[in-house]
């Protein structure tokens, strides 16, 4: 049944040059791990994705509960973490998933970097890649203020500061992010949106693009 | 007009779309002699194999969620003014970066603009300034030896950073805050007082929180409305309410409810339920809090 429902679809859509050029390939020897234990350097893009699709998953569910407004911003969190069922586990996650993607994906970076898979024509993969690791530091300032605890308040404090410090735009940037001259209700809404929207929305183009990329060259060759 | 299936037109379409009529003979799959060896299939065996590493690393990570819960400590309090700002982990680098007399005041630029700017401009930019051919590490010294220098650089700061916090903690005797918070929460719960909610101190505690009558409190969903901890929400705090109304008061506001926000628990409680509710609740005075 499902087959004929498949050739349905697949009539109307022709979605199997689709489906093929996602999932229909081969994994070659020198990355699979069952042949060269060694290969397993090659886990770590996928275990980033892994953990990427977790954070987004744990997030969706955190904004069930979190409220982005100086007063009862902690207060949510406080009740999401205490009083909600599994909710300890779910904040737990995306807490610790946020230093887990990091350190994924600067294993993922450096095993790029040192099997030199950046070198042409891989190029732009690179880039769009280097652009995804910028994106999830982004995330991680952004989600460090949410819980709108003191040390949330004042490492975000401590990054306008920096961020202040540029010459000539420095206060440009500060005044942009944090929606004023100081750290408040303005800035608690403004990262909420950014952590929320913008920058997932930036993450999943990326994302896109550097999968599309690595469908389309394949995986780089044995040294 | 639509398309019909005359066999002079080249190319045939599936009705009005623009999806293409697909002929008998089925299309060729990709070729993979690029990669002679033992080559799998992604899909099923590889990603099957792939999901059981996944699982094993998912359990062990909500072990990990379960075995150490996130971290929160006080409500923010922009006047505080001893508080010691720690950013994540993985910007300790830079932190520390700006505290060098060289990469700060004067030379600031130098600091957020100079030197992050070229290394990270350099690792964005490395495909188009390491463009040899060759892509092994050890015949590539120069890029190699680069990105070695610059971990060490960024594991050597994090270290120094995370040094210095631990070192300016142990001065002051500061216990970061999300630790004290969960020892305070601890005491008071043993004490019977009720779960500790930093910022409410001035809430007068729960008196005997571990009265069944509670959790009974809990189930009618009373707490949606007086707060988990019956601190108030949308609904007035019952804490210390046994010093504004006596139990009969109490037991006429359950039972037939009271104004617009209070619905009446008539036939959703039974009355000894309610009796047991408005004894507990007449016994949230403030002194006995104390």
């Amino acid at each position: 049944m499902f087959k004929s429902m498949y050739n349905w679809i697949d009539e109307r859509l022709d979605v199997t040059p689709m489906w093929r050029d996602i999932a229909d390939h081969e994994v070659p020897e020198h990355v699979n791990p069952a042949h060269h234990f060694s290969a397993f350097v090659y886990c770590f893009g996928g275990l980033t994705f892994f953990i990427t699709v977790i954070q987004i998953l744990s997030g969706m569910f955190l904004t069930m509960y979190y409220v982005p407004d100086i007063t009862n911003a902690y207060y949510s969190v406080d009740y999401l973490q205490h009083q909600v069922a599994f909710g300890v586990i779910v904040r737990g996650m995306h807490h610790w998933g946020a230093s887990l993607v990091i350190v994924m994906m600067f294993l993922h970076t450096l095993r790029v970097f040192f099997t030199g898979s950046y070198k042409a024509p891989r190029e732009m993969n690179w880039v769009v890649g280097m652009l995804i690791f910028f994106v999830m530091l982004g995330l991680g300032f952004t989600g460090y203020l949410l819980p709108w605890d003191n040390k949330a308040y004042f490492a975000t404090k401590v990054g306008m500061e920096i961020a202040g410090s540029v010459p000539w735009i420095g206060g440009y940037i500060k005044e942009l992010l944090a929606g004023g001259t100081i750290v408040g209700a303005q800035t608690l809404t403004r990262f909420f949106a950014i952590h929320v929207f913008f920058l997932p929305g930036v993450l999943l183009t990326l994302l896109a693009a550097h999968f599309f990329m690595i469908r389309k060259q394949g995986i780089s060759g044995p040294l | 007009m639509a398309h019909g299936h005359k066999s002079d037109e080249k190319i045939v379409y599936v009705g009005d779309s623009r999806i293409r009529q697909r002929s008998a003979d089925k299309p060729t799959p990709p070729d993979y002699t690029s990669f002679p060896g033992k080559s799998e299939a992604f899909i099923p065996n590889f990603l099957l194999k792939e999901w059981m590493a996944g699982v094993v690393i998912l359990v062990g990570f909500l072990v990990l969620t379960i075995a150490e819960p996130a971290p929160l400590g006080y409500p923010a309090d922009p006047l505080n003014g001893s508080f010691i700002p720690m950013p994540d982990w993985y910007f300790l680098f830079i932190y520390q970066l700006l505290k060098y007399p060289y990469a700060s005041e004067d030379y600031i630029i130098l600091g957020t603009i100079g030197i992050p700017g070229l290394a990270f401009g350099a690792l964005l930019l490395a495909p188009f300034l390491d463009t040899g051919k060759e892509r092994r590490f050890y015949r590539r010294p120069i890029a190699s030896s680069m990105m070695i220098v610059s971990l060490v650089a960024s594991i050597y700061l994090t270290w120094v950073s995370w040094h210095h916090y631990t070192e300016e903690l142990e001065k002051n005797g500061v216990i970061p805050e999300h630790i004290e918070r969960e020892i305070k929460s601890e005491e008071s719960i043993k004490a019977g007082k009720g779960r500790y909610i930093a910022g409410k101190e001035d809430v007068v505690a729960l008196v005997k929180a571990d009265d069944p009558a509670f959790s009974i409190m809990q189930q009618a969903q009373c707490i949606a409305c007086h707060g988990a901890e019956l601190e108030g929400a949308n609904g007035p705090s019952l804490r210390g309410i046994g010093d504004a109304l006596s139990k009969e008061q109490l037991v006429d506001t359950i039972t037939n409810g009271k104004n617009e926000g209070m619905p009446a628990f008539k036939g959703q409680l039974t009355e000894a339920e309610i009796d047991q509710i408005a004894t507990w609740l007449s016994e949230q005075k403030a002194a006995a809090a104390e």
